[in-house]
């Protein structure tokens, strides 16, 4: 959108939701962040349930800016650390609702360990990972989940190393919710976030997301409008709980489908450390 | 069965005969422990071990988490939520814990860290003592902020320090490290428990107005440095980052909003040393030799000077309960008196706690160390004293 484009309205219906006084934010146009930020404070709102029953927490990078828009006790944490940070407050207040919104390196690189031990133990969390194939913030390297052969600066010449299928790793290391989605996806997202809230356990949701300044341009996709287009045309809804070969993405294989879908929805015992006296 | 003796009770008042690691977790129950969040390392595991079946029992929260950093970072999640929390580890769980006291500096949520130092670097001799974390807790975390760091001598001291830990730390809102040593940690000696109405607690510091009628601003200080803390739930919004941030606690990425607040964080303990710092005088009077020591040295350095009293040598101890803040005023005075001639530091490590010595005097700082494994006996510490 221009610059000069006229103010078609000074408030928003959300603007009570979020930190409206940081604005303007910080990320690019293009960005699916901010959309995953709205399908948030949507669910929250739909959640019936007062701002102060809910927390989130981030980690650090383009996604972990996102506890900083949301007007909810949140916490910028350290790098990789939002899941054990959120596990402290979901243990000791065990009424919070505690959302974690963070990126793929930051939730599945170097904060990998916490999260399958926080979906082993099916700790009573949403987690949001917003997965755009690389590190933005810094500049477009190649993390975690980028798929093999896209070039990211620091894998010039293609990323050779295998991706984690976050889904899939959640789901076995014991989650009771997986779903993954688009940024395209607005109202999956959200209702897919609001079932997290709802439910008790570990609820992951993955956020498939446009990052058109560094993946998007280093991987020929355009802008963020056309790496929407490929989730567009690519996306399909998957048929019970695929496993890692179907969830596997390749943005610039036009051939292969992108699975989307709520994969898990199961009861699992939550988990709540009580003392015997409790028991 | 009573139920004291089933381990129900909070605070097992009475006198015991009780390990190091167990009257450190005493301690912690003593002073309100909510949540423990900890990863087992040797010689540290017992506090973690007598936790697991206490602290549930008297409706605290314990959690083994998968390694040391995410034991650092959920007791900070769980003290943002109002718990008083700690975690107990040994130097490579430390190492790990590092970037943590960092963040819980910077965002003011107080912590404790208890330190059970072994024989180091690296793995080093894990069952084996050490005191060579002393300057780690102090400058391990990248960057300026402050800390407290307080070394018992007995098991009586883990509870009585444990105790005091929380309370600074949620006074002035800072971390809080407790270096024991293996020798402390595994000795067995009487420990004598108040009664629960007779501990006082600190308190944090909290915002006086309700959520909603103000707007909470998390970070602003009046003239105390410590700005009220507003926990997850209550309603206030609080919003924390390990970014330099204003006092709304929003990043602010300039230069001298951090100036200020990184002099904030450090003038919190600097300009408090007085009320945080402990220390302990012993036949200082007319020492001619002072002997600097703390933890499981001091207790060989007290014998020596004892006896190096008896035979008629002027010495005397000042033994550091904390480490940090140094209690470097008293060390001034002590120069100011004239009459000491030399100082002595004893420690199972390289000479770190010498150089705070040497920094402060001209005098000659006599040296005993050990790298680790073993400590100086009392006729070590003798036989180095004129
Ligand atoms: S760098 Fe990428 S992820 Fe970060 S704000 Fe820009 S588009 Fe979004």
């Amino acid at each position: 959108m221009s610059g000069s484009a006229p103010i078609i309205a000074s408030t928003h219906p959300n603007d009570g939701l979020l930190r409206a006084d940081r604005f303007p934010h910080i990320l690019c146009p293009g960005c699916g962040i901010g959309t995953v930020i709205h399908c948030y404070v949507d669910a929250m709102a739909a959640s019936g349930l007062a701002l102060s029953d809910h927390a989130c927490v981030s980690g650090i990078g383009c996604s972990g800016r996102a506890a900083g828009y949301v007007n909810v006790d949140s916490y910028h944490t350290t790098h990789g650390r939002a899941l054990p940070f959120a596990l402290g407050i979901a243990v000791y207040k065990p009424g919070m609702r505690v959302t974690v919104i963070s990126g793929d390196g930051d939730l599945a690189a170097i904060g990998g360990n916490h999260l399958i031990h926080a979906a082993r133990r099916n700790v009573d969390l949403t987690v949001i990972c917003i997965n755009n194939f690389n590190y933005g913030m810094t500049g477009g390297q190649a993390g975690p989940t980028s798929p093999r052969g896209s070039v990211a600066s620091t894998a010039p010449e293609g990323v050779h190393d295998r991706p984690f299928v976050l889904p899939d790793l959640v789901r076995a290391a014991g989650a009771s919710m997986v779903s993954r989605w688009t940024v395209l996806h607005v109202r999956q997202l959200r209702d897919a976030i609001l079932r997290g809230m709802q439910k008790r356990g570990f609820c992951f949701i993955e956020a498939l997301s446009p990052c058109p300044t560094n993946f998007g341009r280093a991987n020929d996709l355009g802008d963020g409008m056309a790496e929407m287009e490929v989730y567009r045309e690519r996306c399909e809804l998957a048929d019970g709980t695929p496993g890692y070969d179907a969830l596997d993405i390749d943005l610039t294989d036009h051939t292969r489908p992108i699975l989307v879908g709520d994969f898990l929805d199961i009861e699992r015992t939550p988990y709540q450390p009580v003392g015997e006296h409790t028991a | 069965m009573t139920a004291q003796a089933a381990g129900q009770e909070r605070v097992l008042t009475g006198t015991h005969f009780m390990l190091g690691d167990h009257a450190c977790a005493e301690g912690a129950l003593a002073a309100g422990l909510d949540f423990f969040g900890g990863y087992p390392i040797t010689p540290s595991t017992e506090i973690a071990e007598r936790l697991a079946r206490r602290l549930p029992r008297v409706g605290g929260k314990f959690v083994q988490m998968e390694d040391e950093l995410g034991s650092a970072v959920a007791i900070i999640g769980a003290s943002a939520a109002g718990a008083r929390s700690f975690t107990a580890t040994s130097g490579p769980g430390f190492s790990l814990m590092m970037e943590s006291i960092g963040l819980a500096a910077m965002m003011e949520i107080p912590i404790v860290i208890v330190d059970v130092q072994r024989a180091s670097p690296s793995t080093g001799l894990p069952t084996m003592v050490g005191q060579s974390d002393a300057l780690q807790a102090r400058w391990g975390s990248h960057g300026d902020y402050g800390v407290a760091a307080y070394s018992p001598a007995s098991p009586q001291e883990c509870f009585d320090l444990t105790l005091l830990a929380f309370d600074v730390a949620d006074r002035y809102r800072i971390p809080v490290l407790l270096m024991m040593d293996e020798v402390v940690a595994h000795m067995t000696e009487r420990v004598v428990i108040p009664a629960a109405d007779a501990i006082q607690r600190g308190q944090r510091p909290r915002p006086d107005h309700a959520p909603g009628a103000t707007r909470h601003l998390p970070y602003a200080v009046g003239d105390t440095l410590v700005p009220p803390m507003a926990h997850a739930g209550e309603g206030y919004c609080v919003h924390m980052t390990g970014l330099t941030h204003d006092e709304r606690g929003y990043p602010a990425l300039n230069e001298a909003t951090h100036n200020q607040l990184v002099n904030r964080l450090v003038d919190k303990v600097r300009l408090n040393a007085g009320e945080i710092e402990r220390y302990e005088e012993y036949a200082l009077e007319d020492a001619e030799t002072v002997v600097v020591a703390f933890g499981c040295t001091s207790r060989s350095a007290r014998e020596a000077v004892k006896r190096g009293r008896a035979a008629g040598r002027k010495c005397g101890l000042l033994r550091l309960v904390s480490l940090w803040p140094f209690p470097e005023a008293r060390l001034r005075g002590l120069l100011e008196r004239g009459r000491v001639q030399r100082f002595l530091v004893p420690e199972v490590n390289l000479g770190q706690m010498r150089r705070e010595v040497e920094r402060l005097t001209q005098l000659p700082v006599l040296r005993l160390n050990h790298a680790g494994g073993a400590m100086p006996t009392p006729e070590d510490i003798l036989a180095v004293i004129p």
